[in-house]
């Protein structure tokens, strides 16, 4: 996986609250065994009316938030379904940071395994920052001083934001999960070995 | 410090592999679902890594989200939706893992076949590329939906890697009243929490109404744990559980059932056990739930009315609101038993079980579909359609005018043909009433099967127990 480190770019404000994976990305796009190319497919229903011309209300369809790498949205984003390819989506487009209030458990998990960083900050500094976004301000986000910063009326802004150290780290560090829990697998093991030993129906009975 | 645990903590504490450094756990999981729209890139990153199937024969793989509920002889239309299923068949022969294709009658919904053959037991880890894994908590099982990354780690080492939850508990204080099913508990307890109400929490359902409930109907409860933004929802086991399991396919036989039932036993939370959180609901107060909006949390009774968004202070809120109306065509203070359907779901793996269809037949016998709407049941799995046309409840659909189908997720995601046109109004019995869910446009009303039922025959939203 990529390393994220320090993030530079616009970000494009979504002021919706409850935005579910459907709207992130329709199922008809769900049908494909690859993980690349789903961009052109983010926020399809709100890009897009129902004869696939662009909606110019939309943010994303707005010349100011072309390029843009940060979404900037509302509570519980992401809730819905498991489905990574949520984040594929948002990552392929291009976005590789997200701030929000509050997120769904599994899309926010799911975010660290693809190189975004979906930073939790108060419904109030949300707001600011969605207005603060419609300016097309530069933001600047370092993921190891856990700070964003940003210049607005000519003034220097800084927020830090809270962020838990393992996550960060896997980040920071482009980690290998499945590389990192395979260097255990003497533990994996020994941990069968036990369970075959004191819950035996869990093991063979195939069907 | 007591050392009382809840359900949670003990099936938590049994498997822990290894703590890491960083305050993370590494977790064993015991089954694995699998469907065809989250694994191929699953299966894809352990061919490109070089990688195995740790342990192939806990890992059970059916295709759901796809597969034509109509003309199955004819095989899969669209191009897209078969190369996914063939992917999956093919990873599953590859990697020696059980796959049960449309054509053999086990096949179904993930969440509806794992419990079915006695793939899920109590005091289990479950996992799988789904969101509605929770439903496998109705059997005390720790149950819960991953990601296509995590699909993968799942399949390469059997673990995930895991911070705990905290404890939640929703206690439901005495019973319902008649009519009053799973579905219409559950629909009461996402409307006071919200859907953001169990972020962080392992949900542990309680009480004399939960008790109550056939194993089914906590099924359905748990199903929505999800709706309700928790990690995943259990319900300690009890004689019912180990009823429902014995004799299934796999679960265990003879000697290992009394081995198992023993453990299964020690598995409910302990009498004094703390929760960081507690929620109670009365029963009693709790009559026929459905949704008006687009989010499962915008839940009514069925004598409410459509809420009006002036009497939302919360901006945000208010703004939710009148985006919710816009997008399902209705207007404040309507009342919600005077909203005209065109359509009609039965099915999902939250209603898509035998007992569902009974309820269903109960109030379709010897009654007609209005002629306004289209009406289809969708059963859970083939082995739910078997046996549903073992009690005749087919010829009770047919003969009422029902669409009567081939199991799988059909329109309760609209990924295969079956789908609302832009506008329609569905009541639906499945879990979701996102924008878009059941097709573009379509906008849809959650409620029990009964209600369902009762809307397909007067085309009008319907108190069931009116008719
Ligand atoms: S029936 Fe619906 S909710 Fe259940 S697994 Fe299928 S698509 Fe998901």
């Amino acid at each position: 996986m990529e390393k994220f480190n320090k993030l530079n770019g616009h970000a494009i404000p979504l002021p919706i609250m409850n935005v579910d994976t459907d709207m992130i990305i329709p199922k008809q796009f769900l049908k494909t065994i690859k993980r690349t190319g789903l961009g052109q497919f983010l926020f399809f229903e709100l890009r897009y009316d129902q004869n696939d011309k662009e909606i110019s209300s939309f943010a994303l369809n707005q010349d100011q938030y072309k390029g843009a790498s940060i979404l900037i949205a509302g509570k519980n984003f992401g809730c819905g379904s498991s489905r990574e390819h949520a984040p594929w989506s948002i990552s392929d487009y291009g976005i590789k940071c997200i701030i929000a209030p509050s997120y769904a458990d599994i899309f926010y998990n799911n975010c660290f395994k693809n190189g975004i960083l979906p930073i939790i900050l108060d419904e109030k500094i949300v707001t600011k920052l969605q207005e603060a976004s419609e300016n097309t301000l530069n933001f600047s986000i370092d993921l190891e001083k856990q700070t964003i910063s940003f210049v607005e009326n000519n003034e220097q802004k800084e927020i830090s934001f809270d962020i838990d150290a393992a996550k960060k780290n896997c980040l920071l560090e482009g980690l290998d999960d499945i590389a990192l829990t395979l260097n255990k697998v003497s533990a994996i093991n020994d941990f069968e070995d036990g369970q075959e030993k004191h819950t035996p129906w869990l093991y063979g009975n195939k069907i | 410090m007591t050392n009382k645990k809840t359900i949670y903590d003990k099936i938590w504490d049994s498997h822990i592999v290894s703590a890491n450094e960083d305050g993370t756990t590494i977790i064993y999981i015991d089954r694995h679902l699998v469907h065809e729209v989250t694994s191929p890139q699953a299966f894809e990153g352990l061919r490109l890594s070089g990688r195995k199937v740790r342990r192939p024969e806990s890992t059970l793989a059916t295709a759901d989200h796809n597969v034509p509920t109509k003309d199955r002889e004819k095989g899969i239309a669209d191009p897209d939706s078969k190369l996914q299923v063939e992917t999956l068949e093919k990873n599953a022969k590859e990697n020696d893992i059980t796959y049960l294709p449309m054509s053999d009658k086990r096949q179904g919904i993930v969440h509806i076949v794992g419990p079915e053959q006695g793939f899920t037991q109590p005091g289990m880890t479950i996992v799988c590329g789904d969101s509605h894994t929770s439903t496998h908590g109705a059997f005390g099982a720790l149950a819960w939906g991953i990601g296509t990354s995590e699909v993968e780690h799942t399949l390469a080492t059997q673990t995930l890697i895991q911070t705990k939850a905290k404890n939640m508990c929703i206690k439901i204080l005495g019973n319902v009243i008649p009519g009053v099913t799973a579905k219409d508990i559950v629909l009461a307890i996402i409307k006071k929490i919200g859907t953001a109400g169990g972020t962080g929490y392992v949900i542990e359902y309680t009480g004399e109404a939960i008790r109550n409930l056939s194993i089914e109907g906590r099924m359905t409860v748990c199903n929505m744990s999800i709706e309700a933004g928790a990690r995943a929802g259990l319900i300690s086991p009890d004689e019912k559980t180990f009823e429902y399991l014995k004799g299934r396919p796999m679960a265990p036989a003879e000697k290992d059932f009394d081995a198992a039932v023993k453990y299964w036993k020690s598995l409910a939370t302990d009498d004094g056990a703390d929760y960081d959180e507690t929620v109670e609901i009365d029963a009693g107060e709790i009559i026929p739930q459905i949704t008006w909006g687009t989010s499962p949390e915008d839940v009514v009774s069925i004598d409410g009315f459509v809420p009006d968004p002036k009497n939302e202070t919360n901006p945000d809120k208010k703004k939710s609101i009148e985006r919710s109306l816009d997008y399902m065509g209705l207007k404040a203070n309507t009342p919600v038993n005077q909203i005209k359907v065109d359509k009609v779901f039965i099915g999902s793996c939250t209603n898509g079980r035998i007992e569902d269809l009974r309820a269903v037949a109960v109030i379709a016998k010897g009654r007609k579909v209005a002629d306004t709407v289209h009406a289809m049941i969708v059963p859970g799995s083939g082995l739910v359609k078997e046996q549903a046309e073992k009690e005749g409840l087919d010829k009770i659909f047919i003969e009422a005018g029902f669409d009567w189908r081939d199991p799988g997720c059909s329109m309760c995601l609209a990924m295969n043909a079956d789908k609302l046109k832009p506008q329609e109004r569905c009541a639906s019995t499945s879990n979701r009433n996102f924008e878009g869910r059941q097709g573009r446009g379509g906008r849809t009303h959650l409620m029990s099967p009964q209600m369902a039922a009762a809307a397909a025959i007067t085309g009008t939203l319907t108190d069931f127990r009116d008719l």
